[in-house]
């Protein structure tokens, strides 16, 4: 049997809570990004750009929250390229995605260079006094750095802004029906174009974390698939900000127990472990897929598809 | 202002003219970058394009040149087929590496006896892995209508850690004293690839892509599957009307570019790489899709930017060992290409028009 | 009467690459008035009524509202000033609700609760029943355009645009829309009501502009004049009616029993044991109003929808299972409605589209290898027998205009010597001639021993030429009856009626 005693509950939950941030951030960025009618498969470029221009803006002001804002910048600067070639020249989304992707794996290992081993300005829990002391529930709520507030704070606003407001109204509409959208005399392009540096920040921010608080440190690839899994989490949702919490908590929770049973010395092989977190997303794929196309009834109807004003 | 006006027939001439577009402005900005890393612009330009092709070492290098083409051909020919039916296998580099693990897993099992077969044997082995693996995104999109970007994807970073179990598991030498990695197939001749033509770096794979291109040019051209795949791509509703099963195309397509990427696996790794090791794949199946577009989804187009995307790597080594360039800037000028060429591309569509007013 | 003017539109050009949109156009809408425009698809007037809306700039030429300069530079703009629009195909989102679908037609919505009152009260006063919190995805053809009338009605309109608003709707609904558009006329609201629908237009309209080929080539009083004279100011030509040569009826070609299917399309209608039979030389007209299993229709008959094998015969054999390949194959040939993307591959060629559906009873390849010459033969064939205008085989089909697509594939399925023929809306979005071209087309292979199924909406068309008439509503199939002796009131009923609208302005009554 597996040796679970070893690991407390307290600290896993706070700990998935953290190892979710990256995803979480992300998703919700690409979230907004697909309502809008646009599929950004460009989330990992913009994450590792984010991650690297966060750590050398951190490490060279010494402070993290600049850090943070340097990733989120550099992502949607990467965004707007693909925003660029997708809305003003409409090329095909999935491959620019890819490009990006590619595009950004590359610019990242470049100016990454010389940053590996430093180690970047320490990112402190939010002081909440006497409260952390609270058995369990100051461990689990009241321990962690702002972003991690940051990020659940942006799944309530993202959900307020997209049900609620007209802004978030107008999102829909674009997403749903462009050429509807564009006959009431809605800027389609520039709306999209919006969403899609609004979700290269948030891509840029995930990754600014995983560089400043998860690892923390430089190495080259360091997102290791979380920009994919994020794309994955925005199918699993069901483009909902609050499902996008409970799969990166639950994505969170599987690579935090990974890692603990990894380190707990289970009897399972280290390699299956870490193949863990890519098959179960493989799994939930299809499990929100094959539900008599539930998943692709909830999809924005304009997904992926370019809107050109001909008339 | 500058308005795109969607011409009524695609241009003929912007057809053939968009990827030597892209390249050339790809080498004006590449320049500009090399520039700000410090470093000459002509001369590095000049290391990476001309060089090896005619400078000094030209002898050598030509010859690394098929090495790297015929695997990124072989792939990218594959995908091709997948992307002009709009399916897209991205996980090229997994289906790669379950190829080769597969394939080496025969021969290695084989070790040492000597026999004619066992090279074939390996080449199909080859091919069967990375079908396999391609087919795990195939039947979960058919089956439960999946996604295939991201499953293809994720199958990548399973098929490392498999990878990695193998060169320091279940394939390393026994002979080895622990050290990762697999037995060197140069040693064992029954299960190796070497060069056919001492000097040109022409091995099996090499001959393998260029078949293959030939018979892929034909299927599209002249045979009603290739018609199907590309209706399917273009108009998928007029592609049911027509009787396309879409089905049996994804699970065409997919098997096809798995089958050719795993061979290229096999290929790469009883020759170049010589063995099983834990990062022996370079990424060659990410960079095909780069030769895919480039080539413009068409197998002779492939040919020709699979060996200009070779010369960037080839040209890339030297210009890191002779000029100190960074080998990450070679894959930022490489994703460079593949924005210009898709921003270039929309030329074949749209005329550009300057109008007056806002 | 005189009425002040409302909008003067003068001297307005607009020219597309390759085409003048519309030249130097001139009228006059006053105030309250319902003003026609007439022409043929592709006359201008859709560009024109654009222009209007603030969606295309005009190239030349000024309009004023109220004597003041109008020149909208987006839709907003035209909004402000009290020009409302409903659209053809509508401008509606499917996965929104009715209540965010008005809002987005608002400059300044209120908070969703008081519109959904709004929208309530609104419909109630003009007899358009509505409730604002259904998906519009699931609203009938009729509903959608309340949804879009409602949107405009809310935010008091001075000139209202309608974009040919009955072409979804069944003769009851007709009624019950011009009820509610002389209501606003009597408040004072211009209407500007596009449309080449004769009869309407005579019962409806004050006055009338007539555009053809982009030009205004006369006006009328619609009242004073017959359908004849404007019909031909409108085609600028006297139009023939297509001859039929009688024949005796013979086997039966197509069987269908009980076919029910759900519907691949999202928001589609599902088909509800669907029963009916066609036989050698006859033509079964499908009426109904948009939306209610045509599409699904087609897609069960062409065997893009498969069903157990013998609820769809043809020729006597069980062909439910069968792919869209095989049915061709036993004789089938189908022409569905969307010709830019279903019918054919925009971006292919014309050969290529010929391939499409040509290659297996026209022997166009051998061991799975396409022969190109013969197909280029077949094509070339099409386009001559056709009247296609083109500049060659090799254009792209998005390259032609709608017409002249048409006719190509059309004329692809009809020279394939099918047994049987069916096709949805053969003759939607094309000008007169090439429409008349087409149905006796059709009439020619029904002599020639075919049986064919007409779906369309246009009635006028299905009563031309067919000797047989079945109306689907909600994907149900109603017997078929013999056109001849068939009013129009039963045509409407067994089209729906009203789909419960009667209630609305009775109460009101």
């Amino acid at each position: 049997m597996m040796d679970f005693g070893s690991i407390n509950p307290a600290v896993l939950i706070a700990s998935l809570m953290v190892a979710a941030v990256p995803i979480m951030l992300a998703a919700l960025g690409e979230l907004v990004v697909e309502k809008a009618g646009v599929l950004n498969l460009g989330v990992e470029g913009m994450m590792i750009v984010g991650a690297i221009a966060g750590f050398i803006t951190a490490v060279s002001t010494g402070s993290p929250v600049l850090g943070f804002v340097g990733g989120a910048a550099a992502g949607a600067a990467l965004s707007l390229i693909f925003a660029f070639l997708t809305q003003f020249l409409l090329t095909n989304q999935v491959a620019t995605g890819l490009a990006l992707t590619l595009f950004g794996l590359g610019l990242s290992s470049l100016t990454g260079q010389g940053y590996n081993g430093i180690k970047p300005p320490h990112t402190g829990a939010v002081p909440f006094g006497p409260l952390a002391d609270i058995p369990f529930f100051g461990r689990v709520l009241f321990s962690h750095d702002w972003v991690v507030y940051f990020s659940i704070f942006m799944v309530a606003l993202i959900w307020w802004v997209l049900k609620s407001t007209r802004l978030g109204l107008i999102i829909r509409a674009v997403g749903e029906n462009h050429d509807a959208a564009h006959s009431l005399g809605y800027k389609v392009n520039r709306i999209r174009l919006g969403c899609i540096t609004f979700g290269g920040a948030m891509a840029g921010m995930g990754g600014a974390y995983i560089s400043l608080v998860r690892v923390p440190q430089w190495v080259d690839g360091i997102t290791s698939g979380a920009g994919w899994i994020a794309l994955a989490i925005v199918v699993f949702a069901s483009w909902r900000p609050w499902r996008v919490l409970i799969g990166a908590y639950l994505f969170g929770g599987i690579t935090v127990l990974q890692l603990n049973l990894q380190a707990a010395g289970s009897a399972i092989p280290v390699e299956y472990l870490s193949m863990a977190p890519y098959l179960i997303t493989i799994l939930v794929l299809v499990i929100m897929s094959s539900g008599r196309g539930k998943a692709s009834l909830s999809a924005p109807a304009s997904l992926g598809q370019n809107f050109h004003a001909s008339s | 202002m500058l308005r795109l006006e969607k011409r009524p027939n695609p241009s003929q001439f912007w057809q053939y003219g968009t990827p030597v577009v892209a390249v050339l402005l790809t080498m004006v900005v590449g320049g500009i970058l090399f520039a700000m890393l410090g470093k000459d612009p002509f001369a590095v330009i000049k290391t990476i394009f001309w060089d090896p092709l005619f400078g000094e070492f030209a002898f050598y290098l030509r010859g690394q040149l098929l090495v790297k083409a015929g695997p990124l051909i072989l792939i990218a020919i594959g995908l091709a087929l997948g992307f002009r039916a709009g399916i897209w296998n991205i996980g090229a580099e997994g289906q790669y590496i379950m190829g080769a693990v597969i394939g080496a897993s025969v021969g290695l099992a084989a070790y040492p006896t000597e026999s004619r077969l066992i090279f074939p044997a390996m080449v199909i082995a080859g091919a069967f892995g990375g079908w396999l693996w391609a087919m795990i995104p195939a039947i979960l999109k058919t089956r439960f209508n999946t996604n295939e970007i991201l499953v293809s994807l994720m199958l990548v970073y399973v098929a490392e850690t498999i990878l990695a179990k193998a060169a320091t598991g279940f394939l390393r030498n026994p002979d080895g004293a622990g050290f990762p990695g697999s037995r060197n197939f140069s040693s064992y001749k029954a299960a190796s690839n070497p060069e056919l033509i001492a000097g040109s770096g022409l091995h099996w794979g090499g001959v393998a892509a260029l078949v293959t291109a030939v018979l892929v040019y034909i299927l599209l051209q002249r045979h009603i599957l290739g018609f199907q795949i590309k209706l399917a791509g273009q108009a998928p509703r007029a592609a049911r009307f027509h009787g396309v099963n879409p089905t049996r195309l994804v699970v065409f397509c997919m098997g096809v570019s798995g089958a050719l990427a795993g061979m290229a696996g096999l290929f790469e790794v009883t020759g170049p790489a010589g063995q099983i090791s834990i990062d022996f794949n370079s990424g060659y199946g990410f960079t095909a899709i780069i030769v895919a577009f480039l080539g413009r989804l068409n197998p002779i187009g492939i040919v020709f930017a699979g060996l200009l995307m070779a010369l960037t790597y080839v040209g890339g080594e030297m210009a890191a060992t002779n000029l100190g360039l960074p080998s990450a800037a070679i894959q930022v000028f490489q994703g460079m290409l593949l924005f210009f060429l898709l921003g270039v591309d929309v030329l074949g569509n749209y005329r550009i028009r300057l109008v007056k007013g806002a | 009467m005189t009425r002040d003017i409302l909008l003067d539109v003068a001297g307005i050009s607009k020219s597309y690459p390759g085409v003048k949109a519309n030249e130097d156009v001139s009228f006059k809408i006053g105030v309250g008035e319902v003003h026609a425009l007439l022409g043929e698809n592709g006359a201008g007037k859709s560009t024109l009524v654009k222009m209007i809306y603030g969606l295309v700039k005009p190239d030349e030429g000024r309009m004023s509202l109220r004597g003041k300069a109008f020149a909208p530079s987006a839709p907003s703009v035209a909004r402000e000033m009290g020009v409302a629009m409903v659209f053809q195909h509508f401008s509606l989102f499917e996965a929104l609700n009715v209540a965010e679908n008005v809002a987005l037609g608002m400059e300044n919505p209120p908070p969703m609760r008081e519109l959904a009152a709004r929208i309530r009260a609104v419909s109630e006063e003009y007899g358009l029943p509505l409730d604002p919190s259904r998906m519009v995805g699931d609203l009938s053809a009729g509903e959608r355009q309340r949804v879009e009338i409602i949107r405009c009605l809310l935010q008091d309109p001075k000139l209202l645009i309608m974009d040919e608003p009955t072409s979804v709707l069944t003769p009851q609904e007709v009624e019950i829309l011009f009820k509610t558009l002389r209501q606003l006329s009597a408040e004072g609201t211009a209407i500007l009501y596009i449309s080449h629908k004769l009869e309407e237009i005579r019962t409806l309209c004050d006055a009338a502009t007539i555009l053809r080929r982009g030009k205004v080539v006369g006006s009328a009083d619609p009242r004073q004049s017959t359908a004849r004279e404007l019909a031909e100011m409108m085609v600028g030509a006297t139009l023939t009616p297509p001859e039929r040569k009688a024949t005796a009826k013979g086997d039966v070609m197509l069987g269908v029993t009980e076919v029910s299917v759900a519907s691949p399309i999202p928001f589609g209608t599902s088909l509800k044991d669907v029963s009916f039979t066609v036989a050698r030389g006859e033509v079964l007209g499908i009426a109904g109003v948009a939306g209610n299993g045509q599409d699904e229709l087609l897609l069960a008959l062409s065997g893009e929808l498969k069903t157990a094998p013998d609820k769809v015969r043809i020729n006597g054999r069980a062909a439910g299972d069968f792919g869209p390949a095989e049915r061709r194959r036993a004789g089938l040939v189908a022409a569905p409605e969307d010709r830019y993307g279903h019918a054919a591959a925009p971006d292919m060629s014309l050969v290529e589209n010929a391939f499409l559906t040509g290659a297996i009873r026209r022997n166009l390849s051998r061991n799975g290898f396409i022969d190109w010459p013969a197909t280029r033969a077949f094509a070339d064939e099409v386009i001559a027998t056709y009247d296609v205008r083109t500049p060659g085989n090799h254009v792209a089909a998005r390259a032609l205009s709608g017409g002249n697509l048409q006719k190509f594939l059309i004329g692809r399925e009809l020279d394939q010597t099918p047994e049987v023929i069916v096709i949805n809306q053969p003759t939607w979005g094309v000008d007169a001639a090439a429409a008349a071209a087409i149905r006796q087309a059709i009439l020619n292979r029904a002599a020639e021993g075919a049986g064919v199924v007409v779906i369309s909406q246009d009635l006028d068309e299905l009563l031309e030429i067919a000797d047989m008439f079945a109306v689907l509503n909600e994907g149900r199939l109603s017997k078929p009856r013999p056109v001849k002796g068939l009013t129009i009131d039963e045509i409407g009923l067994m089209m729906g009626g009203a789909h419960g609208m009667e209630v609305a302005h009775h109460a009101e009554a």
